[in-house]
């Protein structure tokens, strides 16, 4: 429509970053609480981009806007320059509480998108494997969620979300019922992730330490109503082993910076 | 049950009250209750009678008529309640008075609309049986993770999927028991409704036991009935643990 009209002709601002994601002006209110007014961001393609902040700050639902599971009072998400406002298949979901469903097996989990998508069962189970096998969980296929451990539930999880192929990858506090060990593994696990494959990923964290060790990008949020207050994009080289982030200067004054910023809304 | 340190099986207890029974029975106190004994012989003659095997057929296919019926209707009436506000706000004052409401007194309006046959044991077997599967379908409907309804949307499900490989799957352990309540009903609904219309299959020998005093037979007819409530109540149960291990784990 008008939206597409413009877009086609000369754009007035002259695109600095090629953005896969693109939020303009949203906005949600629940009742009588402002959950989220007027969010403008672009999200880079092949980046993670993490959103931060404190609880109430409305990064759950900007990223569940975002995934088109809950619809917004104002403002339009665009993926890829088409405007979306349902889920579509060039976005995955992976879930806080993992969101898999006990009564079928890991193969038939990670596979259930491919089995919404109407793929044939050899075709989708193979592709599922394949990704069973990536996040760690090979011999694993014909468990039940209820036998595995919560770091291994998520894995599931996130195997899911792989196994569809799309292009962004939305993460909502994924490791926030994980146990710190393998919250570690996994970060590290996503580091990797992210830099073998060309996906986009939005991920919500309430954790600094967490949001600074993964991220490209930090977009802070601040709460009632949540808007965006900073982009922080720490220059950390994550090139080499991820366990030597944790003691990188860079790393640890940007925890620092975040935290200072984020004090104010901790009673 | 252990005693003395023994460990008793549960069958044990029944086996004291049988013989309780026949004890009792044997003095010759109550003429309304012949040893037991007599009764168990009067079982085996009983199932041998073809009238007893034509009632038999008769009130079965009645029953299961009956429980198809409030099955095929109850399950998706509950997950229509469980998922559909309005819906849950027109029927839900109906489906918990019927839930409760002494329904024995419905099934004579039944023989006028139905007649004197098989089709008011039918419906009495459904008035029975269909609220309890309604309410307990509906329950096991509200109690499923919002957070699996989102993740089959994010991943495209069309609205039928999520109902058949969703909605119904999650909800089953909450089905399943609604079900094997149901079953329980229907039985009672099954046994009232005959003993009212009085000329069909289990109602119509209980009559003739009674009016004859015949009540070693009347005893037989009513352990037999018994037996089978119990035998299809564990075979549910069998089918629920199956899938309780899930119950517990769902978030």
């Amino acid at each position: 429509m008008r939206a597409t009209a413009l877009r086609n002709g000369p754009s007035p601002v002259p695109a600095r970053i090629d953005s896969i994601v693109e939020v303009r002006g949203i906005s949600k209110t629940y009742g009588n609480v402002e959950a989220l007014r007027g969010i403008d961001l672009d999200f880079p393609r092949g980046k993670l981009t993490s959103l931060l902040g404190p609880s109430g700050c409305g990064k759950t639902t900007l990223l569940k806007i975002i995934a088109g599971l809950i619809k917004a009072d104002g403002g339009t998400v665009a993926i890829n320059g088409k405007r979306v406002s349902a889920p579509g298949p060039e976005r995955a979901f992976v879930f806080q509480d993992f969101a898999l469903m006990p009564w079928a097996t890991v193969l038939r989990n990670v596979a259930f998108g491919l089995e919404l998508r109407g793929t044939s069962r050899a075709e989708r189970e193979e592709i599922a494997r394949r990704y069973i096998a990536e996040v760690g969980l090979a011999g694993f296929e014909d468990k039940y969620p209820h036998e595995l451990s919560g770091g291994m539930r998520q894995r599931v999880g996130l195997a899911r979300a792989l196994s569809v192929d799309a292009d962004v990858l939305l993460l909502d506090e994924p490791f926030s019922a994980v146990d710190e060990q393998n919250r570690r593994k996994f970060q590290e696990d996503l580091i990797r992730l992210r830099t073998n494959r060309n996906k986009t990923f939005i991920f919500v964290t309430h954790s600094i330490e967490e949001a600074v060790y993964i991220s490209d990008r930090i977009v802070l949020l601040s709460p009632r109503p949540g808007r965006v207050s900073r982009i922080i994009e720490p220059e950390i080289d994550r090139s080499g082993d991820p366990e030597r982030i944790h003691r990188d200067r860079h790393y640890l004054d940007t925890v620092d910076e975040i935290w200072q910023g984020l004090k104010q809304y901790v009673e | 049950m252990t005693l003395f340190g023994y460990r008793i099986p549960m069958m044990a207890s029944l086996l004291v009250w049988c013989v309780m029974w026949e004890i009792v029975g044997r003095l010759n106190l109550v003429f309304l209750l012949p040893p037991f004994s007599e009764v168990l012989a009067a079982a085996v003659d009983l199932v041998q009678t073809p009238s007893w095997q034509k009632a038999t057929v008769t009130t079965l296919r009645a029953f299961a008529m009956g429980m198809a019926l409030s099955i095929v209707i109850g399950v998706p009436l509950g997950i229509l309640m469980g998922r559909i506000k309005i819906a849950d706000d027109l029927l839900g004052m109906w489906v918990n008075i019927f839930s409760s409401a002494p329904l024995s007194a419905i099934v004579p309006v039944l023989m006028i609309l139905f007649g004197f046959g098989e089709k008011t044991i039918v419906a009495a077997v459904f008035l029975f049986a269909i609220w309890i599967i309604v309410l307990d379908t509906r329950a096991g409907v509200r109690h499923i993770s919002p957070s699996l309804i989102e993740m089959a949307r994010s991943y495209g499900a069309s609205r039928p999927a999520l109902y058949t490989k969703i909605i119904l799957w999650a909800a089953l352990p909450e089905i399943l028991a609604g079900i094997r309540l149901g079953l329980i009903r229907g039985v009672k609904g099954v046994v009232i409704g005959q003993l009212l219309v009085a000329i069909v299959g289990y109602g119509a020998l209980f009559e003739t036991f009674s009016r004859n005093f015949r009540m070693a037979e009347f005893w037989a007819l009513t352990i037999i009935l018994f037996a089978f409530a119990l035998v299809i109540a564990e075979l549910i149960e069998r089918a629920e643990a199956k899938v309780e291990y899930y119950a517990g784990a769902r978030q």
